[in-house]
C-alpha cells in the first residue's frame, strides 16, 4: 500500500478499511434488547395454550324457556359485535324519552332493562359477562349502577 | 401531473390498492393467508430486515468524533459551561447517554427546528432581510404522533397476552379517561390521527416541503393513516367480534394459530396494512427508529480536545513539494517567466546534488 503518481500528480491510495463489525459487543447488546423487547407477547405465551372464552348460557331463565325461544333481542353474531353500542343507545333512549320498547330487526318488540330483562335470563354474570370481557380486558362500567344481584337474581329465578 | 402531484398519488394509490388486496382477498376466502401467514411472513421481513440493516450500519468505522455542536466545547476551566451546555456537546459518558436520551425521548433536535423567512418591508431599504423564527409544530407534531403510536402498540398488547398485564390496562385506562363514548374513545388514537394530518398537511401546503416531498414519504403516512382510520372504525363504527380477533392474536403469539370464523373484512384490512408497515419497515425512512441509536453526531462523546482521535487506516503519504516540482519544470518556468526560488545558473551548480537526492526517494 503506497502512494502513487499519475499525469495529474501524487495521489494517496484508496485506503482499505477492515471489513468487521464495529463496536460489536454494543451492537449485539442493542439488538438483543430489541429482539426481547419487541417478541416479548411470544415469550409470555411460550408453550402456553390459551382457550377461548365460553360464555355459558346455563342459566335458570334460559333453560326453562323451549329450545326455540332461546334467542336474545338481535341474533348471535349482532350481540357478539354491537351488544355495547345497543346498551348505550338503549340507556340514552330511556333516559332521553323514557321509551323502554325496542323494536328488533325481525319486527319484534322488547322491554328495554339491563337489570330486569337482560339480566334475568343471563343471571350468570361471572360465566357469561365477564368470561368475555376479562378475555379481552375490558372494564364496562354498567355494574357501576346496576349492581351484580347475581346471586339474588339466580336464587329468585331458581325458585 | 406535475412532479409533487405524482408523487402524492402513487403514494395514494399504493395504499387504496393494498386496502384493495386485502378487501378482494378477505371476500375470496383467503383469512389464512392473511391471518397467518402474511403476519409471520412480515414479522420475519421485520426482525431479519433490522438485523441486517443495524449490522450493515456498525461495519462502516467511525474513527472520529463529529461534534456538530450547539454549544460550547469544554475548554479552558474558566470557560464556564451550563447544564444544558453539557448535555449538548457532553465530554463525558453520563452526560452522552443524556444527550441520546434527550434526542430518543423529548426530540431535541426537532425542537431547535426554525423557520426561515425572508422579510421584505418599505422600512427596510436595504431589501429582504433573512429571519429565523423559532418554529416548534413540527416538534409537537412529531412527538404528539409518536407517543400516540407507541401508546396504541402498548394497548395492543391486551391482544396478545393473557391474562393482560396491569401496567397495560392501567395504560387503557389513562387513555380513556375521558368516559365518553362507548366504548371509551382512546384520546391516542384520536392523537395519532390529528398529528398525522398535521404532518400530511405540513408537507401539502408548505411549497418548499411539497418541492422534496417523494412517495416514499406520503406512503408511510397513508400507510399509518389507513391503519389508524381501520381501527378506529373498527372500534366505533362497524364493529368486528373483539373475542374472536383476540383468539386469532392469541393463536399467532402462542405459535399456535387458528382462523376463528366471523370476523369482519376490516379487521383483515386493518391486520394487512399493519403487515405491510412492518414488512416496509426495514427498506424505509422509518429506519431512523434504530438510526437514532447509531448517529454519530448523537453517541459520541464530544472529547475531541482531550483525546486524539487516531485514524485506523491512516499511513504516511509521499508529498510532492513546491520544490520537488520546481525542480522538475525549473527551465521551462524560467523561459516563460514564471518567477523561480532558484535560478536555472545557480541550479545547475547544486543539480548533482539534487538529482541524487530525488534518486535516494
Amino acid at each position: 500500500m503506497a502512494d502513487y503518481k499519475n499525469e495529474f500528480g501524487w495521489f494517496a491510495e484508496k485506503p482499505t478499511v477492515e471489513k468487521k463489525i464495529y463496536d460489536r459487543g454494543k451492537i449485539i447488546i442493542g439488538l438483543v434488547v430489541f429482539l426481547v423487547i419487541f417478541t416479548i407477547a411470544f415469550w409470555k405465551n411460550l408453550g402456553k395454550a390459551i382457550p377461548p372464552p365460553q360464555p355459558s348460557l346455563k342459566t335458570p331463565a334460559i333453560l326453562k324457556l323451549p329450545e326455540k325461544e332461546r334467542k336474545c333481542v338481535e341474533d348471535r353474531q349482532f350481540m357478539r359485535e354491537k351488544h355495547m353500542r345497543l346498551l348505550i343507545n338503549w340507556r340514552d333512549q330511556v333516559v332521553r324519552t323514557g321509551d323502554r320498547t325496542y323494536i328488533n330487526s325481525k319486527g319484534q318488540k322488547y322491554f328495554i332493562s339491563l337489570s330486569n330483562t337482560c339480566l334475568q335470563c343471563h343471571s350468570n354474570k361471572s360465566q357469561f359477562c365477564d368470561e368475555c370481557h376479562n378475555y379481552v380486558a375490558v372494564v364496562p362500567n354498567c355494574w357501576g349502577c346496576h349492581s351484580t344481584k347475581e346471586q339474588t337474581v339466580a336464587k329468585a329465578e331458581a325458585k | 401531473m406535475d412532479f409533487c402531484k405524482r408523487q402524492f398519488t402513487a403514494a395514494l394509490i399504493a395504499v387504496l390498492g393494498l386496502i384493495a388486496v386485502a378487501y378482494v382477498g378477505v371476500k375470496a376466502h383467503l383469512q389464512p393467508l392473511f391471518g397467518v401467514v402474511i403476519p409471520y411472513l412480515a414479522l420475519l421481513l421485520f426482525f431479519e430486515g433490522i438485523i441486517y440493516r443495524v449490522i450493515k450500519w456498525a461495519r462502516s468505522p467511525v474513527p472520529f468524533r463529529i461534534p456538530t455542536t450547539a454549544s460550547q466545547h469544554q475548554s479552558h476551566p474558566w470557560i464556564k459551561r451550563n447544564l444544558g451546555e453539557k448535555l449538548d456537546n457532553p465530554s463525558t459518558f453520563p452526560y452522552t447517554v443524556g444527550r441520546m436520551a434527550l434526542e430518543i425521548l423529548a426530540f431535541r433536535s426537532l425542537f431547535r427546528n426554525l423557520r426561515s423567512e425572508l422579510i421584505e418591508t418599505p422600512q427596510r431599504p436595504e431589501g429582504a432581510k433573512l429571519v429565523y423564527w423559532s418554529y416548534k409544530w413540527l416538534w409537537l407534531g412529531a412527538i404528539a404522533f409518536h407517543y400516540a403510536f407507541l401508546t396504541v402498540v402498548l394497548r395492543h398488547l391486551r391482544f396478545f397476552t393473557d391474562p393482560v398485564p396491569q401496567v397495560i390496562n392501567k395504560l387503557a385506562e389513562v387513555d380513556g379517561f375521558v368516559q365518553f363514548f362507548v366504548p371509551t374513545v382512546y384520546l391516542s388514537g384520536v392523537v395519532l390521527v390529528v398529528a398525522l394530518l398535521y404532518l400530511l398537511g405540513r408537507r401539502l401546503t408548505n411549497p418548499y416541503l411539497r418541492y422534496i416531498s417523494l412517495a416514499s414519504d406520503y406512503f408511510p403516512l397513508f400507510l399509518i393513516l389507513g391503519i389508524g382510520t381501520t381501527g378506529i372504525l373498527m372500534r366505533y363504527v362497524y364493529r368486528v367480534d373483539i373475542t374472536k380477533v383476540k383468539e386469532l392474536a392469541l393463536g399467532l403469539a402462542t405459535l399456535n394459530p387458528v382462523i376463528p370464523e366471523g370476523i369482519g373484512t376490516l379487521f383483515y384490512i386493518h391486520l394487512f396494512l399493519v403487515c405491510v408497515l412492518l414488512a416496509y419497515f426495514p427498506f424505509s425512512k422509518l429506519l431512523h427508529a434504530p438510526g437514532v441509536f447509531l448517529s454519530p453526531t448523537r453517541n459520541l462523546t464530544s472529547n475531541s480536545r482531550m483525546v486524539m482521535h487516531i485514524n485506523p487506516w491512516n499511513y504516511p503519504v509521499k508529498f510532492h513539494t513546491y520544490m520537488d516540482q520546481e525542480n522538475e519544470y525549473r527551465e521551462a518556468m524560467y523561459e516563460a517567466g514564471i518567477p523561480v526560488e532558484i535560478e536555472p545558473e545557480t541550479a545547475e551548480e547544486t543539480e548533482p546534488e539534487t538529482t541524487e537526492t530525488e534518486g535516494e526517494e
